[in-house]
């Protein structure tokens, strides 16, 4: 289990890192699914087999169509691809890259700190469903009107 | 039973949402950003199912389910404005939004 949450971890970060350095769009979305596969493995190991699924299902499905449909519909061919190129110039990489990881190793080392040993036991969909729709129902309630509301502004939006 | 710190699965978290953030300062295809943008919330939704995991307890994966909501809600919104912004102005770069100003 452990050397499977250390691949699955390596896996996740050079996948993230082909999304973010790739120019051809689809190969980048692919990359990207690879990534939330990984993390999905992530979630598995940790001992959270329902949040592996839906990470699965939600994210690496159906977000990720999404994302192809508009690609699709955008029609972004060879010119968009030699663009990307001509955009992703050191010049402008060079400042965010650098101060993104001065925030990165900020980071690493208030989280050095601390010093506990996960031994993952596994908390199933019974937990999550119990309090899902116990003590958080109002929540459950407040993320299907968010969801109401985001597909009425996506049909409004994308409407001619 | 073997087991991992915890550290070193909020440090590959952290990693992740650098990533992304990185991803969101440097493209300028709209596209990318609303991608990297995506790596953040998962590497957060990553966050929280190691705290769950730390206290054995189902709370955070609770949250990593509204999370995903925000997710998916914010991809339907961002992708219908990239299509209109399409529509609009015939490029994806984010450069010409800038227009907008004044």
């Amino acid at each position: 289990m452990i050397i499977l949450f250390y691949l699955a971890a390596v896996i996740a970060i050079l996948s993230t890192v082909a999304v973010i350095v790739q120019t051809n769009i689809v190969h980048a979305l692919i990359y990207l699914i690879l990534s939330l596969l990984a993390v999905a493995v992530i979630f598995y190991v940790l001992g959270a087999p329902f949040a592996a699924l839906l990470e699965a299902i939600v994210y690496a499905g159906a977000i990720m169509v999404l994302f192809l449909f508009v690609i699709m519909m955008l029609n972004l061919g060879q010119h968009t691809r030699d663009e990307e190129r001509a955009w992703l110039s050191l010049k402008g990489w060079i400042a965010p890259a650098i101060m993104s990881s001065v925030l990165l190793v900020q980071l690493i080392n208030a989280l050095m700190r601390y010093d506990y040993e996960l031994a993952p036991i596994q908390v199933g969909v019974l937990e999550v469903s119990v309090l899902l729709f116990g003590p958080y129902v109002l929540a459950v309630e407040l993320a299907s009107i968010l969801l109401l509301a985001g597909l009425v502004a996506a049909y409004h939006l994308a409407k001619k | 039973m073997e087991s991992i710190p915890i550290e070193h699965g909020l440090i590959l978290a952290s990693i992740l949402f650098t990533l992304g953030l990185i991803g969101v300062l440097t493209r300028r295809n709209i596209v990318f950003v609303l991608m990297s943008l995506e790596i953040m919330l998962n590497a957060s939704g990553l966050a929280f199912i190691v705290a769950s995991a730390r206290w054995e307890h189902a709370e955070g994966q609770v949250m990593f389910l509204m999370i995903l909501t925000l997710a998916a809600a914010e991809v339907a919104v961002g992708l219908g404005l990239i299509i209109q912004m399409y529509r609009r102005f015939q490029t994806v770069d984010i450069n010409v939004l800038s227009e907008m100003k004044g």
